[in-house]
């Protein structure tokens, strides 16, 4: 592979419309953000001349740590329990025959095709006291005539898992669906069992698709501001609701601001840690051969 | 009681198609055997079904006394050397090679010491530390065969391992899993669609065809006493003739009636009656061929007037394609001194060709009463169309 290699002038040609698109969508309205962290804020809801530090003492409201932690624990939560389904799903579909894999993969991405918020009012129809999962869960005996299940952390977990399965399921597939099943045989006929051949042989090979699955479900998931509002209750806001409140309840941009730099941050930790676990891997990655 | 490593009436259908019908086979311990035959010709299956990656849909498969046909892979002492080696990427040699022993939880201390005896073998200790995409073929494969051996299998299971190699490389692997079989002396079962591997490797043969095996027996056996004309066809080059016994003629040889040719005496081993259609079978190799018409010729030779149609030069041998009438018959030539001065055979040159009856083996024709022995006429009668094959190698 060639790394070091300078870019030339065409490369810089047929790159630059999106890097155009990516530094004035993406990264000065960022920097923006963090910029605006450290304005006063105008009574009448806009950024107020000059620099201020203000903000940075909002920050200390004894509230967000809690939140901050919540939204933490949830979305790694979601991360975990969308591997833990997606990973036996993508193997599966990977073993499917040509014609029935298209068809699952089919019906992985149907919920897609029907708008978010509907299908997130859905779940509010289901939980709802009156709903159909409640019913049917007390018929059961599961639950009791007085439960809720709705308006708290739970309910917000489960709304999460529902919505970033597919995103989950995918990556793992298209890693899965390049593995050579033959190697599961070696394994089998070295004497490995199947659990053992599935952890020492399968998962290691189908690592970077794991990897994949876990930023694209881990980073939106701790940006959420729809899902908590709408299942969610006072319990279970996460920072997303509360960067929420402040724009439009407070009509504080620069808190706002400064809480959304917050999440910045903590996406970016997570996600510089493994780029810089990759670069080490890719060096002499035995699964990105010559011809994939 | 039967013998090492029993197949016993084994069957196995995909869907519609039947990879392995109804087959039994026997191979003694420490025996190298060979599965030979087309692709398609369910080869594969049988060392899947004793390897427990299939398994039969009839019939029994029995290692040492013990009926294997339910257990699963990593139950069965055999261990297998795959056609694309699938050696685990994200592994060191070392690891690789490791793994069974880890799997079974001996301890470092002997998993070490038993790795760097393998390594040794296999002459590859200096590097252990690489991963397999760093690897040559060769190397691959070598550390392919340390993996499977490990485990003290009693059997080997190769799945055409050779295939995947340049043709220097596997004459050289070829010699190396020889002397890895003298050395460690357990039971081979070698799968490959290569007669050349099969016959240079093996103690027996079984060659299979369409899901049956045709026949078993040494490399010889099956070479000099093909039992079916596929048999015949598969292994080596031959010229066919398809005719009928006319008559018996004293001590054993029998006169052939051929169409549109002339009559050709044979030795009739089988007893074969007059009136029954046969198949007549003659090597390459066997007929002779000379610009002058030969004297002094034994009795019960086959003596013919010929046209050349083809030569190919091949160095140490030279192969002739002659016409007579409406048959094309392939020769061979053991090229002897060199002379400057010889005239030779040339293109459009009137020769005679001749073979001793002894040479020519007779196959009965396809008949109800016997569907095994003759389940597949040749492809074209007379004019043998396998050129391909002889220029492969």
């Amino acid at each position: 592979m060639k790394s070091n290699r300078r870019a030339s002038w065409k490369e810089w040609f047929v790159t630059s419309p999106s890097l155009f698109w990516l530094s004035f969508f993406f990264v000065i309205p960022t920097l923006l953000v963090f910029a605006i962290a450290f304005k006063p804020a105008n009574p009448y809801g806009g950024i107020g001349k000059g620099w201020s530090l203000q903000t940075l003492f909002h920050l200390a409201n004894p509230n967000y740590p809690s939140i901050l932690w919540r939204t933490l624990w949830i979305s790694l939560l979601t991360t975990v329990i969308c591997l833990v389904l997606a990973v036996p799903t993508g193997y599966h579909i990977a073993r499917l025959k040509p014609r029935v894999r298209q068809l699952v993969l089919l019906l992985v991405i149907v919920p897609f095709w029907t708008s978010f918020l509907v299908r997130i009012f859905a779940w509010k129809l289901l939980l709802h006291p009156e709903g159909f999962v409640k019913r049917a869960l007390v018929m059961v005996g599961l639950a009791g005539p007085e439960s809720i299940l709705m308006y708290n952390s739970a309910a917000v977990l489960l709304v999460m898992v529902y919505t970033y399965l597919p995103f989950s399921i995918l990556p793992i597939y298209a890693a899965a669906e390049k593995y050579d099943f033959r190697l599961s045989e070696a394994a089998r006929d070295l004497g490995a069992g199947a659990v053992r051949t599935f952890f020492s042989v399968f998962l290691p090979a189908i690592r970077r698709g794991i990897l994949t699955s876990v930023l694209v479900v881990f980073i939106p998931a701790l940006g959420s501001y729809v899902i908590p509002d709408i299942v969610g209750g006072p319990g279970s806001e996460m920072m997303g609701n509360k960067i929420a409140q402040r724009v439009f309840v407070d009509r504080n941009l620069p808190h706002a601001a400064a809480l959304s730099a917050l999440l910045i941050l903590a996406v970016m930790a997570p996600l510089v840690m493994v780029l810089l676990l990759q670069r080490n891997r890719v060096k002499n990655d035995p699964f990105i051969s010559e011809d994939s | 009681m039967g013998e090492f490593l029993e197949f016993r009436e084994v069957s196995k259908s995909f869907g519609s198609i039947t990879a392995v019908d109804n087959v039994s086979l026997e191979v003694k311990r420490g025996e190298f055997f060979s599965l030979l035959g087309p692709s398609g010709c369910g080869k594969t299956t049988m060392l899947r079904l004793l390897a427990g990656f299939e398994r039969p849909d009839s019939g029994r498969v029995l290692l040492d006394g013990v009926d294997i046909t339910d257990l699963p892979p990593n139950k069965r002492k055999v261990n297998t050397i795959f056609q694309n080696y699938a050696l685990f990427p994200h592994m060191t040699v070392w690891e690789n090679i490791a793994f069974g022993l880890k799997v079974a939880k001996k301890p470092f201390h002997e998993i070490s010491r038993e790795v760097d005896k393998m390594l040794q073998l296999i002459q590859m200790t200096d590097q252990s530390h690489k991963k397999p995409d760093q690897l040559s073929g060769g190397q691959k494969q070598r550390v392919a065969v340390a993996r499977a051996l490990i485990n003290k299998p009693q059997v080997l299971l190769l799945d055409e391992p050779l295939a995947a190699l340049d043709l220097k490389l596997r004459q050289r692997m070829l010699i190396e899993l020889d002397l890895i079989h003298d050395e460690v002396g357990i039971t081979f079962l070698y799968v490959t669609h290569d007669q050349g591997e099969a016959m240079s490797l093996s103690d027996r043969i079984a060659v299979m065809s369409a899901g049956k095996v045709q026949q078993i027996g040494t490399p010889p056996e099956v070479y000099e006493t093909p039992r079916t004309s596929f048999v015949a066809a598969f292994i080596g080059d031959t010229n066919f003739f398809e005719g009928s016994v006319e008559s018996l003629l004293n001590g054993d040889y029998s006169r052939i009636k051929v169409e549109d040719f002339p009559d050709i005496v044979c030795f009739n081993d089988k007893q074969i009656l007059a009136g029954n259609p046969v198949y007549l079978s003659i090597r390459p190799e066997k007929i002779r061929i000379s610009r002058d018409k030969p004297e002094d010729l034994p009795p019960h030779v086959n003596l013919y007037p010929a046209k050349v149609e083809d030569v190919i030069y091949l160095g140490s041998t030279t192969k002739y394609w002659v016409r007579m009438g409406e048959y094309r018959i392939s020769l061979l030539r053991q090229h002897g001194r060199f002379f400057l001065d010889e005239k030779p055979i040339r293109w459009q040159d009137d020769v005679w060709i001749w073979w001793h009856s002894d040479d020519g083996f007779m196959l009965e024709r396809y008949s109800e009463k016997d569907e095994s022995l003759n389940p597949l006429p040749p492809e074209k009668v007379g004019e043998e169309s396998d050129e391909e094959a002889s220029f492969e190698k």
